[in-house]
């Protein structure tokens, strides 16, 4: 299993220090978040397109994951412009039809696809495990940061271990159907995995106690902030700043 | 001197028939000690005791100079027990061999430039230089193996406990161990099945049996 696609390249994005593309994606993202005009929105689903382009990701890797993005949003699509009414309303169902909602939906659509857009250009464009230090670095909740690192961490074990049990069923000739032996072997398979990962959390702390571990999870510093980094930073903040005054100007 | 000693120890899993009724063990320093027995008659579960990471149901656990009991005792010395775990996965938990190796040096409060050294120098004894930013899950089991073994090794701890070491090793890579457990001039606890591994690298064999650590040849 390969989760980290994007994390290797050699684009002036790839090169960048984790900590100022967090920086950078944070103040996009709430910047995003807080805004209402129409324009805006446009012009932060296009400053998403350009650092994609920038950062020179795979495009097939690309479209999968905005499907992915899109096809939960389509739901939206469905749901919004329909309101629950007290009349018979649209086909006796209590349902009105609110083109308002198409609005809304449209503009989930923008934000959320400009965010994924510079998430996966910002982000995703550094080694999980320099983003977890970049996190460190600045003192986030050492709780949250440990679950999310082991989250990850385990992630890759577990797969593993469900290929294992997986091969061990095609080795004894399982083929899958929809029959209730099915359901009943993969209920077997997921309780067992559930089980396995218990035990192997268990045993993870144990090693863990073995050197020492006492709640401090110690980083050795490897980042260099480069010259690079200030420039990225201060012209992404003249950006923003733009979008910011462009939402003043039309509010 | 003796370095590790338990005496009288009664363990049973929950549910389960004892495993040890008043089991003896005991390691004294520059003593190398092999381990044999069956699948199942609790060799593992010998050294999570050591660990304080089982407690026993009765019996004593001495080690490094003072009776050790509740849980803070057994924190002031665990990182002086070198125990390496059975299955690699349990031991490697951190994204870089980096990281992992340098995990128990980190704890023990060492400075983390010389951490550096001493990861990269590690390494190299096992034959993994260059291997820093190798990313632990991507690893091939035996590379695991001996990269678990250097978190070990990393800690300069008094005794090594190693849990059936050269598992899937090839006998170019456990030659190379057994040069580096030679050199390292500790004191250790080895449990296997390879007899003949025990042999070389040990100065005396028990085998673990319905409870108890007989002599062995």
């Amino acid at each position: 299993m390969h989760l980290e696609t994007f994390a290797h390249g050699h684009s002036p994005l790839h090169r960048l220090d984790p900590r100022a593309k967090l920086a950078a994606a944070l103040a996009f993202s709430l910047l995003l978040a807080l805004a209402r005009a129409w324009p805006l929105l446009w012009a932060g689903l296009g400053v998403g397109l350009l650092t994609v382009g920038v950062a020179r990701l795979p495009l097939v890797e690309l479209a999968k994951r905005l499907l992915a993005v899109n096809l939960f949003i389509a739901m939206l699509w469905l749901l919004l412009p329909w309101q629950v009414v007290d009349s018979p309303g649209w086909l006796g169902l209590g349902l009105a039809y609110h083109p308002h909602g198409l609005d809304m939906a449209l503009a989930i659509t923008l934000k959320s696809n400009a965010l994924v857009l510079v998430l996966m250009a910002l982000v995703a464009t550094s080694p999980i495990n320099q983003v977890f230090h970049a996190l460190a670095h600045w003192r986030a909740p050492v709780k949250l940061l440990h679950l999310f690192f082991f989250f990850y961490r385990y992630l890759h074990v577990l797969h593993r271990e469900y290929h294992r049990l997986d091969w061990g069923l095609k080795a004894r000739g399982f083929s899958p159907g929809s029959n209730w032996r099915t359901y009943r072997t993969y209920a077997h398979v997921s309780g067992m995995l559930l089980v396995r990962s218990y035990d192997r959390a268990e045993r993870v702390y144990q090693a863990m106690l073995c050197r020492g571990f006492s709640g401090t999870y110690w980083v050795l510093d490897h980042f260099a902030w480069q010259r690079r980094d200030t420039w990225f930073l201060a012209v992404w903040s003249l950006l923003l700043l733009g979008l910011f005054a462009l939402g003043r100007t039309l509010a | 001197m003796e370095l590790l000693r338990l005496t009288g120890i009664h363990f049973a899993y929950p549910q389960r028939p004892p495993i040890f009724q008043g089991l003896d063990f005991s390691l004294e320093q520059g003593e190398r000690i092999g381990i044999l027995g069956p699948n199942g008659a609790g060799k593992s579960t010998l050294f999570l005791l050591v660990m304080g990471l089982l407690k026993p149901q009765k019996g004593e656990v001495w080690a490094l100079g003072a009776a050790r009991k509740r849980e803070k005792e057994f924190q002031e010395v665990r990182t002086s027990l070198g125990f390496c775990f059975q299955d690699p996965d349990d031991q490697l938990f951190s994204p870089t061999v980096l990281e992992d190796v340098a995990f128990g040096p980190l704890n023990q409060g060492r400075d983390k430039y010389q951490v550096r050294l001493l990861v990269a120098d590690t390494l190299q004894k096992l034959g993994l230089g260059g291997f820093e930013d190798r990313v632990t899950y991507h690893l091939s089991g035996g590379e695991k193996r001996l990269v678990s073994l250097a978190t070990v090794l990393a800690m300069d701890p008094q005794v090594l406990l190693l849990d059936e070491p050269t598992a899937g090793l090839d006998p170019d890579t456990e030659a190379r161990l057994e040069q580096v457990l030679a050199n390292s001039g500790k004191s250790w606890a080895i449990i296997s099945h390879d007899h003949g591994f025990l042999r070389r690298n040990c100065t005396r064999l028990l085998r673990l049996q319905a409870g108890r650590l007989l002599p062995a040849s």
